[in-house]
C-alpha cells in the first residue's frame, strides 16, 4: 500500500485556521448567576428571556455531564470558559457597509462575502462572529416575501411574541446538560420565520465563526415554518487553529406546521485539532425538529468533517399524521478526531415515515460512532422507518462503531435496518491509480462515491463545496 | 518498447518470478500462457506497479526508461494499461466521471488541455458504441452490479478511451461466454496497430483464436520455459502444460 504518499497528504493544513485581531467586549471567565444576568443585560433582553436563562442555569447546576457517548476527553473546566465575547462595535450599524472592515475581511477570507453584490445571489447569510451576529444579508428582500430572517438578538427585540411561543418548545432547557448550559448563556444565533403558504424565495444560511481565545460559542437557531411554508437552510462553521480546546454548545429547534417543510443542511468544519490531536473544538450540539403538523417534513443533512469531538444527534419528533423525517449524514473522523453522531426518529403520528442514511468515515486514529434511535409510539399506526448505516475505514488504527436503538410500540410499523463496514480497498486504490489517478485523487474519488447518497441531498451550491471539503479533510492515513 | 531482463519478484515473502526475460516491440502481440500459479498475473501486476509486489532482482525498461522506478499512476499516464482479471467496483462513482478523470489525468501529464464535460460525453459515447456497450452503462457506478461480461467490456472501453502504448490483458477471457469473448476480442483487435503492443496473459488457447498473437511464451515456475509462434498455443492446447514442463525438466 502506498502508505507514504497517503501519510504525506494527511499532513495538510486546516485552511481556515487563521486568527483575526479584533478588539472584543468579553465577560469575565467563569459561570455564575451573575454571568447569566450580565449576558442578558448586555443584550437588553426582556424579562421573559432572563427568566428562561436563570431557570436553565439553576437546572444545569443539578445536572451532570453525560458520559454515555463513545468519546474520551479531559474534564472540561466550565469555570475556565469565557461565555460571552463580542467584537467591539465602532458605532451603531445602519447598513452592511458599516460592518467592521476587519470582520468583513475575515468573512471574505472564509469565502462568505457580506457584500450583497458579491454574494451568491440566491443565498441570504447571517454571520455570527464569536458570541454575536454581525450581519444579516438580504433582510429586505426576504421581508418583502414575508419571511423573517434575522439574528436571535434582533428577534428578541422585534418579535418577542414569536420567541416566547417557540423558544424551548422543541428542546426544553431540561433536555440535557449541554442544552441547559446553552439556554443559560446563549448569546446569539439565527431566527427564521416563514409565514403561512410562503415558499422562502432563497436559501437561508448562517455562518458561524469562533475567533476569540478561550471563549465558548453558544448559539441558538430557531426556524418556524407555518402551514404550507417551506424553507431550505444551511449552516457553516469554522474556527482558528489554537492549541487549547474550545467549547461549542449550540441548540437548534425547528417547528413545521401542516404541510410545511424544512430542509436543514450543515457543513461543520470547526478546527479539528492538529494531527497529534492537540487543540480543536468540542462540539456538543442539540438539534431537534418537531413535525407538529400533518404531512409536514423535516430533513436534516449534515457533513461533519471538523471538531475534535462531535456529539450531535439531529432528531425529528413526528407528531403530525403522515409527517416525514429524514437524516442524511456524512461524518469524518481523521487523526485523533472523535465523532459520536446520529439521530432520533420519534414516531407518534399515524403513517409517519422516516429515513436515516448515515455514512461514517474513519481515518488515522479517528473514532466514528453512529448512534441512532428509532422509536415507534403506540399511537403511530402504519409508521415506517428505513435506516442505512455504512462505515468506511481508511487504515487500521481507526475505529467505526454502530449503536442502533430500536423501540417499537405498534405492531403495524415497518422497520428496515441495513448496515455495512468496509475498508477502503487496496484493490480499489490500485485500480484507480492504474488508470492514471494520483493516490490522493483516488482516495477522494472512493470516499466521495461512498458519500454520494448524502451529498445528493445538499443544495447544489454546497454539494460542490462538500466534495472539496471531503478531499481536504480526509486525505491520508491509509495504513 | 518493453525490455524485461532477469526479473525476479516476490509477493509477501514468496518468490514468484524467478528470472523473466522478454522483449516486446511496438506493433507486436505477445501471449503469455501457463498453468495456474505459474506467475502470469504476478508478471502483469509487477509491470503495472501493484503495491505488495516486490521486485528483488532484474529490470524492466519501458521506452528506454526504468519502468520499475515509476509510481503506478505515472506508468499509466506514460501509456501502460492493465486490463484487470477482476475489475474492481467503485460504488457511487459514475463510470463516465471516472473515465473523464482518468482521461484528463493522462492529457494533463502530456501537457495537453483537459477535455471539458460536453466534449468528453460525445467522445465517450462514440467509444461505447465501438465496443457495443449500452450508453446507459456510462451513468452507472464503476463496475458495480456489472455482470462478468459487462466488467470485461468495460475494461475494453477503458482501453479504447485511454489508447495506451502497452496494453497488458490479464486473463481477459476468464468468465466470458463465447459471444462476449468475440466482442471483447474485436475491441482489442481494433486497437492493434504499429505503435501499440499487447501482452496477453491467458490460461486457455481459446482467446488466441480471436486475438491472434505474434509470439507465444510459456510461463512455468516463474520462468519462461518456451517461446514460439502462435502454433505453440495450439500444441499446448492439445498436449497440456505437463508435456512441456516434463520436456524442460528432462
Amino acid at each position: 500500500m502506498a502508505n507514504q504518499d497517503l501519510k504525506e497528504l494527511a499532513e495538510r493544513e486546516y485552511k481556515y485556521g487563521f486568527k483575526s485581531d479584533i478588539e472584543a467586549d468579553q465577560v469575565p471567565r467563569g459561570l455564575s448567576e451573575d454571568t447569566v444576568r450580565l449576558i442578558s443585560a448586555k443584550k437588553n433582553e426582556p424579562a421573559f428571556m432572563l427568566e428562561f436563562r436563570l431557570k436553565a442555569y439553576k437546572h444545569w447546576l443539578t445536572m451532570t455531564e453525560p458520559t454515555w457517548a463513545h468519546i474520551h476527553y479531559p474534564k472540561i473546566d466550565y469555570q475556565n470558559v469565557i461565555y460571552y465575547s463580542a467584537p467591539k462595535p465602532k458605532k451603531k450599524l445602519n447598513s452592511m457597509d458599516e460592518v467592521d472592515p476587519e470582520i468583513r475581511a475575515t468573512f471574505d477570507k472564509l469565502g462568505i462575502p457580506l457584500d450583497e453584490q458579491k454574494m451568491l445571489s440566491n443565498v441570504a447569510v447571517d454571520a455570527v462572529f464569536d458570541s454575536v451576529s454581525v450581519a444579516t444579508t438580504f433582510r429586505k428582500t426576504l421581508a418583502e416575501a414575508g419571511v423573517i430572517f434575522c439574528s436571535f438578538s434582533d428577534a428578541v427585540k422585534e418579535h418577542p411574541e414569536l420567541l416566547e411561543k417557540y423558544l424551548g418548545s422543541v428542546v426544553p432547557y431540561t433536555d440535557n446538560f449541554f442544552a441547559a448550559l446553552n439556554a443559560a448563556v446563549f448569546s446569539d444565533g439565527s431566527f427564521c420565520y416563514i409565514p403561512k403558504g410562503v415558499k422562502c424565495p432563497m436559501e437561508l444560511s448562517t455562518y458561524f465563526r469562533i475567533n476569540a481565545k478561550d471563549t465558548g460559542q453558544f448559539e441558538r437557531t430557531l426556524i418556524v415554518a407555518e402551514e404550507g411554508a417551506s424553507v431550505s437552510y444551511l449552516e457553516g462553521c469554522t474556527a482558528p487553529m489554537r492549541d487549547e480546546n474550545q467549547l461549542h454548545a449550540a441548540v437548534v429547534e425547528l417547528v413545521a406546521m401542516d404541510d410545511a417543510s424544512i430542509k436543514y443542511s450543515t457543513i461543520q468544519n470547526w478546527y479539528p485539532g492538529d494531527k497529534n490531536g492537540k487543540g480543536g473544538i468540542y462540539n456538543f450540539v442539540t438539534k431537534r425538529g418537531k413535525c407538529a403538523g400533518k404531512r409536514s417534513k423535516i430533513s436534516w443533512t449534515q457533513v461533519e468533517t471538523g471538531s475534535a469531538i462531535t456529539w450531535k444527534y439531529p432528531s425529528c419528533i413526528l407528531l403530525g399524521d403522515e409527517s416525514v423525517g429524514e437524516f442524511y449524514s456524512v461524518a469524518l473522523a481523521n487523526h485523533y478526531q472523535q465523532a459520536d453522531t446520529g439521530t432520533k426518529m420519534i414516531h407518534i403520528g399515524k403513517n409517519t415515515k422516516s429515513t436515516i442514511i448515515s455514512k461514517g468515515i474513519s481515518a488515522g486514529h479517528g473514532q466514528n460512532t453512529y448512534r441512532g434511535q428509532v422509536k415507534i409510539a403506540k399511537s403511530a399506526v402504519g409508521a415506517r422507518n428505513y435506516s442505512q448505516c455504512d462505515s468506511l475505514l481508511l487504515g487500521s488504527d481507526c475505529g467505526a462503531h454502530t449503536f442502533p436503538y430500536i423501540e417499537v410500540g405498534n405492531t403495524t410499523a415497518t422497520l428496515e435496518h441495513e448496515a455495512s463496514t468496509s475498508k477502503i480497498g487496496e484493490d480499489q486504490l490500485f485500480y484507480l491509480r492504474q488508470r492514471g489517478l494520483s493516490a490522493e485523487d483516488a482516495v477522494g474519488m472512493i470516499v466521495n462515491g461512498f458519500c454520494k447518497q448524502v451529498f445528493a441531498e445538499l443544495p447544489l451550491e454546497f454539494a460542490v463545496e462538500a466534495h472539496k471539503l471531503m478531499n481536504i479533510s480526509l486525505e491520508g492515513s491509509v495504513g | 518498447m518493453l525490455k524485461i531482463t532477469n526479473l525476479h519478484a516476490k509477493v509477501g515473502e514468496k518468490a514468484i518470478l524467478k528470472g523473466i526475460n522478454l522483449e516486446v516491440k511496438p506493433g507486436e502481440v505477445h501471449a503469455i500462457m501457463g498453468p495456474n500459479g505459474s506467475g502470469k498475473s504476478t508478471l502483469s501486476y509487477v509491470l503495472a506497479g501493484r503495491p505488495g509486489y516486490t521486485v528483488t532482482d532484474g529490470k524492466a525498461e519501458y521506452g528506454g526508461r526504468d519502468l520499475l522506478a515509476m509510481d503506478p499512476e505515472i506508468r499509466a499516464r506514460e501509456g501502460v494499461f492493465l486490463a484487470f482479471q477482476y475489475p474492481v467496483e467503485i460504488p457511487g462513482v459514475s463510470n463516465k466521471y471516472f473515465l473523464k478523470a482518468a482521461y484528463n489525468a493522462q492529457r494533463k501529464h502530456r501537457g495537453e488541455p483537459e477535455m471539458d464535460a460536453g466534449a468528453f460525453l460525445k467522445f465517450i459515447k462514440e467509444k461505447a458504441k465501438s465496443v457495443e456497450m449500452d450508453p446507459a452503462m456510462l451513468n452507472r457506478s464503476v463496475n458495480e452490479g456489472f455482470s462478468g461480461g459487462e466488467k470485461k467490456r468495460n475494461e475494453v472501453l477503458q482501453l479504447a478511451v485511454l489508447e495506451p502504448k502497452l496494453a497488458l490483458l490479464d486473463e481477459t477471457d476468464s468468465g466470458l461466454d463465447i459471444d462476449a469473448l468475440k466482442v471483447v476480442a474485436a475491441g482489442v483487435n481494433r486497437m492493434r496497430g504499429p505503435q501499440r503492443a499487447f501482452v496477453v496473459v491467458t490460461h486457455y488457447q481459446r482467446l488466441l483464436d480471436y486475438i491472434v498473437p505474434d509470439y507465444v511464451h510459456v510461463l512455468s515456475g516463474g520462468r519462461i520455459i518456451k517461446s514460439g509462434g502462435k502454433d505453440l498455443a495450439l500444441e499446448l492446447e492439445k498436449k497440456g502444460y505437463g508435456w512441456i514442463e516434463d520436456k524442460v525438466a528432462a
